[in-house]
């Protein structure tokens, strides 16, 4: 089953791009993620570099006008996107990682440390998700640090019980109950045995998880709780930017669409592969 | 049957396991349900302590932080042993967590390290602003969406579903945030129909109803999209099933069938759902508050996050975790109370 299932998967995989809401999700993400890579090679002048005078309108050496201290939009738009993507990216794999190994303990070991780990995980996820990030931020001051540790653990709860139930019904299976006869060591058996077995269920909520990971991010960014100025940064471009939107729209306009066309389209994506597969991204997206 | 993804491991079954024993097994056996809320709410409590702990140890990791940022360039090291000594922040951890929250239970929340204000008379006026902009939303949002959900579900894959389903997953997608600056962009600093920034005159949000309608109208958006799809998905669950093809086969007409039959049976799952919505509001308020310089709880409690000002930080977030709890606590009692199946098994 296993095996034969893992192939299943691999083929309707890929029937998500056949969906019209699947081929879009996929064409905005790539698209925004390229902006976000590869911007900062085409940015004509430094994101930091004052260069003109505030909130000018798009001209020929300024194609999007300038920002509320004169700095260039365009560049800035361009350096601005690895932040958002970078670091929810960065918070939803660590959440994995450490959701993985919590729950992948809890659901083997027959011991203590199973209900101690798991009401752990009762109380994270009995915290407000935003107002988790508010407290840490509050006790370890606001940097990138900060905001990927917090958003790490809004997810790790989650993910952990997924795994430990995974787990557990995967510890009776004949082969891991014959390589714990073999003598393998615990570890052995846990990330050789039954990790490479429960990865489809893992797997199957990812996208969602990074559409909630890249809306927190992106909102803490504006209140100018994550990235610092001078950075550039989308999120932060649009609180900054805001005041003198009446001026020069498009120094909030630029940033705002290319984080809707990011989430949007993740989303979409999500949504395109979680049908193909029999399941639904709802559930997830409400948490956060 | 507990609140979607925020359920609790231990609280998930109904108290019906226990053997009915003499004494006060009696009683148990004959009100179950009263033993299943008492049960709910220990349970709550028991939680919010927790996430009390967690909220001191995160706001007071780093004690020295406190007293610099008061005196600021007078942060001498003797200035800051006094301040320390007057913040009580040279005393045990364990001893501080102890008055902050002996204090909060006989009502005194401390004071502002900014203003110096009782941190009670600072918060007291915002949680009734916003509970008029949350109970706004609310009462617009929630019937909209559970209407719109069941007319999408109803007929999944048609002409209405297709719209709603899709308008309503690209809205969740959309940061409260961004929603806010364009609506302010747009109906605000374009058309003139409606102000910017949300001033709040003595009288309180209601003598100037204007100033509600664009944080509501971002609130109802974002906020319905997900009551939206939860509700499409619960009903179309429920017009595949059995019963409902057997009341077609009776010639049950079908407005009879949504109505009587799929509704009620969608009852549970759409309390699960605004259960998680007002959840999700209680987070969404920080921010549309922020946006719209909305004088509520939610845009001070980020003030003070910037500010750093511990006891505001620390009220406010136990206030709302504690809103959060209760949220939960209430749609488990109402879903047992709704569904039958569930009260005789509790």
């Amino acid at each position: 089953m296993i095996a034969v299932g893992q192939r299943l998967g691999a083929q309707r995989r890929l029937r998500f791009a056949r969906s019209w809401s699947g081929r879009i999700g996929l064409a905005l993400t790539v698209s925004v993620v390229a902006v976000a890579a590869f911007g900062p090679l085409f940015a004509p002048h430094a994101p930091t570099a004052l260069v003109g005078p505030a909130y000018a309108a798009p001209t020929g050496q300024f194609p999007l006008g300038t920002d509320e201290l004169g700095r260039d939009v365009l560049s800035r738009v361009l350096d601005g996107g690895r932040s958002v993507i970078g670091y929810a990216l960065l918070a939803t794999a660590l959440a994995y990682v450490v959701g993985a190994g919590i729950g992948l303990v809890a659901g083997y070991t027959r011991s203590l440390a199973d209900p101690a780990l798991m009401r752990l995980m009762d109380v994270l996820l009995a915290f407000p998700p935003f107002l988790l990030l508010l407290v840490l931020t509050t006790g370890f001051g606001s940097s990138p640090a900060v905001l990927v540790l917090g958003v790490m653990s809004i997810h790790v709860p989650g993910i952990a019980r997924i795994i430990r139930a995974a787990t557990i019904e995967t510890r009776g299976r004949g082969y891991v109950e014959a390589a714990a006869a073999r003598g393998e060591s615990r570890r052995a058996i846990l990330l050789r045995e039954i990790l490479p077995n429960i990865t489809g269920t893992v797997v199957a909520d990812a996208a969602p998880r990074l559409t909630v990971s890249i809306l927190l991010v992106a909102s803490l960014n504006f209140l100018g709780l994550g990235v610092q100025p001078p950075n550039a940064d989308w999120a932060l471009m649009i609180s900054e930017n805001r005041p003198g939107m009446t001026i020069q729209p498009w120094c909030v306009a630029v940033p705002a669409l290319l984080i809707i066309g990011l989430t949007v389209g993740v989303n979409l994506l999500a949504d395109a592969v979680a049908r193909a597969r029999g399941t639904s991204i709802d559930e997830e997206l409400v948490r956060r | 049957m507990s609140v979607g993804t925020t359920a609790v491991g231990w609280d998930a079954e109904p108290s019906g396991q226990h053997e009915p024993r003499a004494g006060t097994g009696a009683w148990r056996a004959r009100h179950p349900l009263a033993v299943f809320v008492l049960r709910r709410v220990a349970v709550g409590l028991l939680l919010l302590f927790a996430l009390s702990v967690l909220v001191f140890l995160g706001t007071q990791i780093l004690p020295g932080d406190a007293a610099a940022s008061i005196l600021g360039r007078n942060a001498t090291p003797r200035a800051l042993a006094i301040m320390n000594r007057t913040l009580g922040l040279d005393k045990p951890l364990i001893t501080r967590y102890g008055l902050w929250i002996s204090g909060i239970l006989h009502g005194d929340l401390g004071r502002s390290l900014v203003s110096g204000e009782p941190v009670s008379s600072i918060i007291g006026y915002r949680i009734v602003n916003t509970l008029i902009l949350a109970g706004t939303a609310s009462i617009i949002m929630i019937p909209l969406a559970v209407a719109l959900g069941v007319l999408a579900g109803r007929k999944p894959g048609g002409a209405v579903d297709n719209v709603v389903s899709s308008g309503s997953l690209a809205m969740i997608a959309v940061p409260e945030f961004i929603l806010g600056t364009l609506l302010i962009y747009l109906l605000a600093v374009q058309l003139h129909w409606l102000p910017a920034v949300s001033v709040v005159l003595s009288g309180g949000p209601l003598t100037n109803p204007k100033i509600l309608v664009l944080p509501v109208l971002t609130l109802v958006i974002v906020g319905s999209a997900y009551i939206i799809r939860m509700v499409r998905a619960g009903i179309g669950e429920v017009m595949r099933s059995d019963y409902i093809e057997m009341a077609r086969l009776n010639g049950v007409p079908e407005r009879r069938i949504v109505l009587r039959h799929a509704l009620r049976n969608a009852l549970a799952p759409t309390v699960q759902v605004i259960a998680l919505t007002l959840q999700w509001l209680v987070g969404g308020l920080f921010i549309v508050e922020t946006v719209f310089a909305y004088p509520g709880i939610g845009a001070e409690l980020v003030q003070a996050v910037i500010a750093r000002d511990i006891p505001v930080v620390q009220s406010v977030a136990l206030l709302t975790a504690a809103v959060y709890i209760g949220i939960n606590i209430l749609a488990d009692v109402l879903i047992v109370l709704l569904v039958p199946k569930l009260r005789t098994a509790a």
